[in-house]
């Protein structure tokens, strides 16, 4: 994917997040730290050129519900930041790359001690496959098939796919 | 890292983590629900000699809302009272596996050698006359969370620095991240050996007032008072309590600090606790997030083994 790419299927998924939730009352986007943020942001800013409106914009450092804590180091890298009340909301969970679930799985448990949304969703720029819970995103970039051995970074300027020595 | 002992363990990269860490245990301790899954399954047993109130509760809160179970100790209802002696006792809390000891006692150096007698980490809640880290931590994190920093900042210590394990930590935390310390005290207050300490020392708190960040008051020990180290409590307010008159000659944006107990009116007039730079409560709150912060870089922060539990 280019930056064009990105920057189309950023479009779309917002304008795929208006039809699903009949508009944006209630919507709250929230990226996950570190790499969700961007995205997040992309799509607030897409949300906000298409509908006039902009939804509330949250992050999410999820290390604390983690269930890898004690298997290896584990460090929160960014500020979490939930501006509003996730009661009755519908929150959309922004991430770069989904993969083994792991990290949504951690997300839907720290969105709880915020509240309790009337609908949570998921959006990704890349869905890498092998997944190991089940979980489903909502709103796809792209459909990126892979080997577990490959390292996958999605950004604004777009994919990059490199090998992983094992 | 495996115990916190000393603020020493530490040094200053170490105060920087743990203020880091506490910025993200703030956070939690504002949601609606101020839990996280962290440290689910470890215990932290706490093993007070001495009575608490603040630090105590502090570390309970704090193991709680990291999801950790919190095994109680009170000397007054246990086996102490039988003559039961520390390292049976250590022994026998032990042998139910927790995950880290918390630990105070009146004296010096008993938190070291339990460290020597278990498996699990141990963290020093004060002992004796020697050190109380994460009082000194809380302090630093609470300096950072007002000013900014605690780098450069000239803090005052006043009061009775000889029998005082918060002012021997915050002495070691504080120049560590590069404040300026200043200690005042009567001549009968100050530790005979005061050379390898990097501070300043003054007998006038007059003299050092209009010119810090931070006065920091330590609790006039009541218990001490038959040993005749002070003339009276109003002799010690009228030369180093920090009354109102004092207060008003401080920098306009000077903290007002306290490890608490306070004795109202003696350290500090009741009128200057009241205003916004005096910082007692923020001190509790931040405690919480600060322990927290500990507890999590002892005990989840890094890969550990996990414990094979007695199939017993």
């Amino acid at each position: 994917m280019e930056t064009e790419d990105i920057k189309r299927a950023t479009w779309r998924m917002a304008h795929e997040i208006i039809e699903r939730n009949h508009g944006l009352d209630g919507v709250v986007l929230v990226g996950l730290q570190t790499g969700g943020v961007w995205l997040a942001t992309d799509i607030a800013r897409a949300l906000h050129e298409i509908d006039g409106t902009e939804p509330p914009l949250g992050t999410l450092d999820v290390a604390f519900h983690r269930d890898d804590i004690g298997l290896r180091p584990l460090l929160p890298e960014a500020p979490t930041r939930i501006p509003v009340n996730l009661d009755g909301q519908a929150v959309v969970m922004v991430d770069d790359v989904l993969y083994t679930g792991r990290t949504i799985r951690a997300a839907l448990d720290a969105l709880n001690t915020y509240g309790r949304p009337r609908a949570v969703q998921l959006a990704v720029m890349v869905d890498r496959g092998h997944r190991e819970l089940p979980i489903r995103p909502d709103y796809v970039g792209k459909n990126l098939p892979t080997r577990r051995n490959e390292m996958v970074d999605a950004h604004r300027e777009g994919v990059d796919i490199g090998e992983v020595v094992k | 890292m495996k115990h916190l002992l000393s603020i020493n363990d530490l040094g200053a990269e170490g105060i920087d983590e743990v203020c880091r860490l506490a910025d993200h245990f703030t956070e939690v301790s504002q949601r609606p629900i101020p839990k996280v899954p962290a440290l689910r399954g470890k215990t932290v047993a706490m093993l007070f000699y001495e009575d608490s109130t603040r630090t105590r509760l502090s570390f309970e809160v704090a193991a709680r809302r990291l999801s950790a179970d919190v095994m109680g100790f009170g000397v007054s209802s246990s086996s102490v009272n039988k003559g039961e002696s520390v390292r049976d006792t250590v022994n026998t809390i032990s042998a139910m596996g927790p995950d880290a000891l918390v630990v105070r006692h009146r004296s010096a150096g008993v938190p070291h050698q339990v460290a020597g007698w278990t498996n699990a980490s141990v963290i020093n809640a004060g002992d004796g006359w020697h050190e109380h880290p994460t009082q000194a931590l809380l302090d630093c994190y609470t300096i950072r969370d007002r000013l900014g920093s605690v780098a450069g900042r000239r803090i005052v210590i006043v009061g009775d620095i000889k029998h005082s394990r918060v002012a021997r930590s915050c002495v070691m935390a504080f120049t560590a991240q590069g404040a300026k310390v200043t200690l005042v005290a009567p001549p009968t207050l100050l530790p005979p050996a005061l050379d390898s300490w990097p501070v300043d020392i003054s007998f006038s708190l007059d003299a050092v007032l209009s010119d810090c960040d931070v006065v920091y008051g330590l609790r006039v020990q009541m218990e001490r008072q038959s040993e005749a180290l002070l003339p009276s409590l109003r002799e010690y307010t009228a030369r180093w309590g920090l009354t109102a008159a004092r207060a008003a000659r401080m920098n306009p944006g000077a903290l007002v600090m306290h490890p608490g107990p306070v004795n109202r009116g003696v350290e500090i007039a009741p009128e200057v606790l009241d205003r916004p730079n005096a910082t007692l409560n923020e001190q509790v709150r931040h405690g919480v997030a600060v322990r927290m912060a500990i507890l999590y870089l002892l005990l989840g922060a890094d890969p550990q083994p996990r414990p094979e539990r007695d199939q017993a």
